[in-house]
């Protein structure tokens, strides 16, 4: 079993979702954010989303613009990436990265050697912010060969007939983009989530996690009740954001990022 | 000259005209590289625009606005003194800056606008960089009485002011975009970012022959009209085809207009200018086609400039129309199969041109075509004088004169 299905099946167990923290690499320095990786776990991650920064990130909000804009001032490159997952697994094996970006960065970096490399370094999953199903050919069979999970999204705009096109060879985890917009705006409602998901689960048995719109952690423990999991992004790296010193990582960054993450867990855990 | 229809795509056998395919795709270029949530209105927009192609009285519609608003057909002027100054081929153009608006954004527009109404659309966004585009969206939008708003790089905003403000008067909201260098590119992101946001009642208007499939189809075929008129045109006055169609290229919709009539008509060489900034190898540039390379960027699979870490980098030229960094994804294919050639014009080479331009025919161009200008000014002295030109003079200058001023040191 993967990492992803083993966590999945854990958390089934004890009967609770999951939660997705999200960060950005080398955001603000490389050090700082391999810093928060490693304590993530500690803190109530179940699983991470490790955003890969590009130069024009146009599902994202402004909050995840800065972001990016950041790390890649830290140098941030896919190889870079990949080298701060590989120092992460030294100490952690078992909690699954899902690497999430735009297409050009993997493009650049030629997508079978980025999945070879990806698995090696530890990456469990990868999703594709701009690759939709119909051009997903491009990373599919290397993917699958590394071992590496392709996590497809869907949106409220996705039709049930689509759904199935979009899931027909979905493996991992299914991402709910749970708002029509781009993130850290908007939040979906609780009723709305309980009229998506059962569409979803009509056609596919792999978890669902919930993103975009996540922040407070109510709303976190509903999306992880009513899905399997809640992304939680945008609402970190505000309070990241807020710590940092003219761009800089000062003393209360690490510490302020994780002090959220717990609190969110334990609504989670609850 | 009675032929204003629109020449909707329809496919061809053995045909370079019969791009793109059913992924959308022009050789390894263009595609539908965007966001689930984006998706299905692509599908949708697809469909719609297959089924208005289909209906007679959409033609009908378009070719109505198109002779009595937008003012098609333009005329194919023979340049004669610019002609005998340069003492080689003879240069015609094409006189889209014409049309209302000033410039062939107009042709594209009036078509989008139409299909977004007959998909119940009620709102309206668009990005622009010089702001032709942001104009001819506003104006049709005031036209059919929908809401519009206008995403524009700061920096375009700054430099485009007039172009600013009649999209203020024709009742546009008009958002300055301060991501990045505030240019085009960023106003396309910014677009796309209200898109997702507003699927259910909002059409995007995409200005050139880029984006995801279906808008470098689309743009194409309502820009199209440009090039099946000048065939008419210097049939009518030279009784043959031209040797050399010149265009300037940012996103590539003038040109692709213009060229696509022609492309299997392979004696009549095809020539994209791209704007060379301050110079092809100084890093300071829109060259996307001569110093890019392919990658994945709003929506399509194209040549861009990017490091080589896939980061997309700034383009830079004195025209805000051409100051993007990736280029339509069939211009990337005409490249690469040798159907067009693409080159390159620094601002200075456009700057004489548009002072050239302006002194010899009374035109004053835009800065955008004066970079096709300043190539068409280094090729007719080296041709024969029975050789043939045609420069499609994409629009006029106006809205750049104080940009010019400033580059001439002249204080308005």
């Amino acid at each position: 079993m993967s990492r992803i299905q083993t966590r999945f099946a854990a958390l089934k167990k004890e009967g609770r979702g999951a939660l997705i923290p999200y960060l950005q690499a080398c955001d603000p320095d490389y050090d700082t954010s391999l810093e928060l990786l490693r304590a993530m776990p500690a803190a109530g991650a179940d699983l991470i989303e490790v955003g890969v920064p590009f130069s024009d990130p146009s599902a994202d909000g402004p909050t995840i613009q800065a972001a990016a804009l950041r790390g890649l001032k830290a140098g941030a490159t896919l190889g870079r990436v990949l080298e701060m997952v590989r120092a992460f697994r030294e100490t952690d094996n078992e909690t699954p990265i899902v690497l999430m970006g735009y297409l050009n960065p993997i493009d650049s970096y030629g997508p079978a050697e980025f999945c070879f490399e990806a698995a090696q370094a530890g990456v469990d999953g990868i999703i594709v912010v701009d690759m939709p199903t119909e051009e997903a050919d491009l990373l599919d069979a290397h993917a699958r060969e590394a071992g590496l999970d392709i996590i497809s999204l869907v949106a409220p705009t996705t039709s049930n007939s689509r759904l199935f096109h979009v899931l027909r060879e979905a493996s991992g985890f299914v991402y709910y983009v749970s708002i029509t917009g781009i993130t850290g705006t908007n939040s979906a409602s609780a009723a709305d989530l309980e009229k998506a998901l059962p569409r979803i689960r009509e056609v596919t048995d792999l978890p669902v996690a919930v993103g975009f719109g996540i922040s407070t952690p109510e709303q976190a423990r509903t999306a992880s009740r009513i899905g399997d999991a809640a992304v939680v992004a945008s609402a970190l790296i505000k309070t990241m954001a807020g710590t940092l010193d003219d761009g800089r990582a000062t003393e209360r960054t690490v510490p302020a990022v994780l002090k959220q993450l717990e609190g969110l867990a334990a609504a989670v855990r609850a | 000259m009675t032929n204003t229809s629109s020449p909707l795509s329809s496919p061809l056998a053995n045909s370079l005209r019969s791009g793109p395919d059913d992924r959308g795709r022009f050789g390894i270029f263009g595609g539908r590289f965007v966001a689930e949530t984006l998706m299905p209105l692509l599908l949708e927009l697809d469909e719609a625009y297959r089924a208005a192609q289909a209906d007679p009285e959409f033609r009908k519609e378009l070719d109505y606005y198109l002779k009595d608003y937008v003012g098609r057909p333009s005329p194919l002027w023979f340049a004669q003194h610019l002609t005998e100054e340069l003492g080689g081929a003879k240069v015609y153009f094409k006189r889209e800056e014409l049309n209302h608006t000033g410039s062939h954004k107009l042709n594209n527009v009036m078509g989008q606008i139409l299909v977004a109404r007959r998909m119940g659309k009620t709102r309206i966004v668009a990005e622009t960089g010089a702001g032709q585009h942001g104009v001819a969206t506003a104006t049709v939008c005031a036209l059919f009485g929908l809401k519009c708003t206008i995403y524009m790089g700061a920096t375009d905003v700054e430099r485009q002011k007039p172009n600013v403000f009649r999209m203020h008067l024709l009742g546009a909201e008009v958002k300055p975009v301060t991501a990045g260098a505030g240019t085009l590119k960023d106003a396309m992101n910014e677009a796309m970012r209200d898109w997702v946001a507003n699927v259910a009642d909002t059409y995007f208007l995409v200005g050139t022959v880029a984006g995801p499939h279906p808008y470098p189809e689309m743009v194409r075929d309502f820009q199209s009209v440009i090039g099946v008129e000048v065939k008419e045109q210097i049939m009518q006055a030279e009784g043959r085809l031209p040797d050399v169609i010149v265009a300037a290229i940012g996103g590539g919709s003038n040109a692709m207009g213009i060229f696509h009539q022609f492309l299997d008509d392979v004696d009549v060489k095809l020539i994209g200018v791209e704007a060379a900034g301050h110079g092809l190898d100084s890093g300071k540039t829109a060259a996307s086609i001569s110093r890019g390379r392919p990658g994945v960027l709003h929506g399509n699979r194209t040549y861009l400039l990017q490091d080589r870490h896939g980061q997309i980098e700034e383009a830079h030229s004195i025209s805000a129309g051409l100051d993007y960094p990736g280029i339509g994804p069939e211009h990337s294919w005409l490249n690469d199969i040798g159907r067009a050639e693409y080159v390159g014009v620094t601002d200075e080479e456009a700057l004489e041109a548009f002072q050239v331009c302006t002194r010899t025919e009374g035109i004053i161009p835009a800065l955008e075509c004066a970079h096709g200008l300043a190539h068409v000014m280094k090729i007719a002295p080296t041709m024969a004088k029975d050789q043939i030109i045609v420069l499609n003079v994409s629009g006029r200058g106006d809205k750049d004169i104080f940009t010019v001023a400033h580059h001439l040191g002249v204080k308005l």
